[in-house]
């Protein structure tokens, strides 16, 4: 980057201009075995049990949305980060900033369901800071949650694990989040009942790792770029290409109106509950039966395959029978004019 | 923009028989026909539509995006209305990566611009409501799709006596540029997909024309995939070229005459500078005289300054339908969506994009 750049909205939004910053800033600062692995979580190395760590900052817009809150999402996104690498959290630390003049029972509320939502999957939150800043220094309230967990598994899993014929899962509905926080902030006036999918899944991925032993090779939680983003990164890093299924992947009606209203492509839209997983192709229908089983992974599809054609390549067969490349997003997601 | 269409025409067992029925109807014919709409291009490459075609059948992209269709001049305007402090620029999304002479309104926004996306221009007038101490200009782009709404935006302005509102009107109207384009007669084109959201507004009747004047049908359709195909098989059938609405859950051939009244109280049609097509004479909207006191044009004196294309792109000859996108020498190399040169590659609706995001595989 040169020196008369700046930060765009678009690097904090999960595609390429995200993973530039990262590798140019972040990675060249502090580059390492660990983080030059860019997992969601990273495995510690520690006498006894294997640790996974992560961290995640929460900024939402607006605070309390239908299907959750940044409490909520703050709890999730962090033990969801350690499911990736199927780990049991064991522990969470919160740190808050507070802009002045908040009022206080939204923050009791927003901790009210943090603490719900930890105790779900039996966390707890150890450790924490507060910050408080000056009115307009921040807006409203940004939670940044650091979990640490125990991986439950011998295997390892990861991009580099994953073979041809293997097969893609992906345990429900894409888009709820981001659409339902869309349609809240009310800025499109738009009447669609859509609930954010915002839960913790460690409970979801023990059912699936049970089912599926050594066979479950990768995990990842579609957040910010979506379901595009993370199949792109696995081909990248995987170095095999992926075939999906277009009509395989589900999706509620109210947020396809509305990606069809704004021209939205549903792939790229955030998840905060859903889990891609990468399978053997013998114990797909296994794992897919235990998802199905579950409370969140009741719409759990097979929607693709690892394949040698095409390295390094997402193709998508339409529900028409066509076919074409799916790429990772750019930035920002903005809506069409007409 | 419309309502959530409830009821999708044509799933895929509908597409594959008009696929077929295409094949017959066009008997190894070779024929070209425009889609003027970016929304269409769009979907045409997102469903892979092109693949469903029978070899002799081509598709190219029309003068229908409206971001890309703005004149450089006009883009180094905005954003030199957003450089001015006192000025809140209200925009759509799809304006602000787009490359003007040398910057953007998302790089002005980085380097402290008061730049906001908003979703419509009622929006704008809102926030200039709520902050009488900032000058909100909304940066009006679009066709007849989006004009009636900003019309009535700032008959809302008016009524409640904001002196902190104004647009910069970069509206343009849409029969002309294919007037112009068959005037150039530099394509070859045996029929237009005629856009169904402005359609909706204008009517087909506005399109009459091409086929009584100029011998060219057209047909007005829907965005879905069964749309695109079942408009392409009735351009083919065609004997005698006529213009005819595919899209009728939506469009009626005298369309919405309410929503042209009020564009009408509010604008005027004045000359406009087109990319790629030059300046079209009575393509454009400014400010009728009753309402010039909301014109940002008049309340701002700008001076963007000389504005360059950019060396090399080819945006003029894909909004033409000279080229396909890929002929174009930056394109995918020096030109992508993440590091657009031209408005045609950052665009949502721009072929370029298209093209580029839902490109073949490739094996």
């Amino acid at each position: 980057m040169s020196t008369d750049e700046r930060i765009l909205i678009g690097h904090g939004s999960g595609g390429k201009l995200y993973r530039d910053l990262v590798g140019d800033v972040f990675v060249a600062a502090f580059s390492n075995p660990v983080l030059d692995r860019l997992d969601d979580a990273a495995e510690l190395a520690s006498p006894g049990a294997r640790l996974a760590f992560t961290t995640d900052a929460h900024v939402v817009q607006p605070l309390e949305f239908p299907g959750g809150d940044i409490g909520t999402l703050a709890v999730a996104g962090t033990v969801n980060d350690l499911a990736t690498a199927a780990a049991r959290p064991l522990a969470l630390a919160a740190a808050f900033i507070i802009e002045e003049g908040f009022p206080l029972p939204a923050l009791r509320r927003l901790c009210a369901s943090m603490g719900r939502t930890a105790s779900s999957v039996g966390v707890p939150i150890v450790t924490g800071d507060t910050k408080v800043v000056q009115r307009g220094l921040a807006d409203g309230v940004y939670i940044t949650t650091t979990g640490v967990g125990e991986i439950v598994v011998a295997h390892r899993l990861g991009a580099d694990t994953v073979r041809p014929g293997d097969l893609v899962l992906l345990t429900g509905s894409i888009g709820d989040h981001a659409a339902a926080v869309l349609a809240a902030r009310g800025e499109f006036h738009l009447a669609l009942d859509i609930e954010s999918d915002c839960a913790p899944l460690w409970h979801l991925v023990a059912v699936a790792l049970a089912a599926a032993g050594e066979d479950l090779r990768f995990l990842r939680d579609p957040t910010r770029g979506g379901l595009t983003t993370v199949l792109a990164e696995l081909a990248e890093s995987s170095g095999l290409g992926i075939e999906v299924e277009e009509a395989a992947i589900p999706i509620s009606a109210p947020v396809q109106a509305l990606c069809d209203l704004l021209g939205y492509d549903p792939l790229v839209l955030a998840n905060e509950g859903k889990m891609v997983m990468v399978v053997g192709p013998e114990s797909a229908a296994a794992v897919l039966a235990a998802l199905r089983a579950h409370p969140l992974g009741r719409r759990a599809a097979i929607v693709g395959e690892l394949t040698e054609a095409h390295p390094r390549r997402v193709a998508l067969r339409t529900a028409f029978g066509t076919r074409r490349v799916l790429d990772m997003p750019i930035g920002e997601l903005l809506p069409r004019i007409c | 923009m419309g309502t959530p269409e409830h009821s999708k025409p044509g799933g895929p067992e509908e597409v594959r028989r008009l696929a077929d029925a295409l094949r017959q109807v066009s008997a190894g014919r070779r024929l070209t026909f425009m889609e003027v709409c970016g929304t269409h291009t769009m979907a045409i490459s997102r469903y892979g539509l092109r693949q469903l075609l029978p070899q002799g059948i081509r598709l190219v992209s029309g003068p229908g995006c409206p971001v890309c269709v703005t004149a450089m001049r006009d883009l180094d305007t905005v954003v030199a209305l957003a450089r001015l402090p006192e000025v809140t620029l209200a925009t759509f999304g799809d304006l602000v990566r787009v490359p003007s002479s040398s910057s953007t309104l998302a790089a002005e926004r980085a380097q402290g611009a008061d730049v906001r996306v908003v979703y419509s221009p009622f929006d704008a007038v809102e926030l200039a409501a709520t902050r009488p101490d900032r000058q909100v200009v909304f940066a009006g782009i679009g066709f007849e799709t989006t004009a009636p709404a900003v019309a009535a935006a700032i008959l809302d302005g008016a009524r409640r006596e904001l002196t902190n509102f104004s647009v910069l009107s970069l509206h343009k109207t849409m029969p002309a540029p294919l007037r112009a384009l068959l005037d150039l007669g530099e394509t070859a084109i045996d029929g237009f997909i005629l856009p169904g959201h402005v359609s909706v507004i204008t009517g087909s009747l506005a399109f009459d024309f091409l086929a009584r004047e100029y011998g060219v049908g057209g047909v007005v359709a829907g965005f879905e995939p069964a749309d695109v195909l079942a408009a392409l098989v009735r351009l083919a059938a065609q004997r005698e070229p006529a213009v005819a609405i595919e899209y009728t859950r939506a469009v009626r051939p005298e369309g919405n005459t309410l929503a042209r009244e009020v564009m009408s109280q509010v604008f005027e049609p004045s000359d406009a500078e087109w990319r790629g097509l030059g300046t079209i004479p009575g393509s454009g909207l400014v400010l009728a005289p009753a309402f010039r006191q909301f014109a940002a044009e008049e309340r701002f004196s700008v001076d963007p300054g000389p504005s360059r294309e950019p060396r090399g792109c080819r945006c003029g000859e894909v909004l033409r339908g000279l080229i396909d996108p890929p002929v174009c020498g930056l394109f995918g190399k020096r030109c992508t969506p993440e590091q657009p040169i031209g408005a045609c590659m950052v665009s949502s609706e721009g072929a370029c994009a298209a093209y580029y995001r839902y490109r073949d595989i490739g094996e």
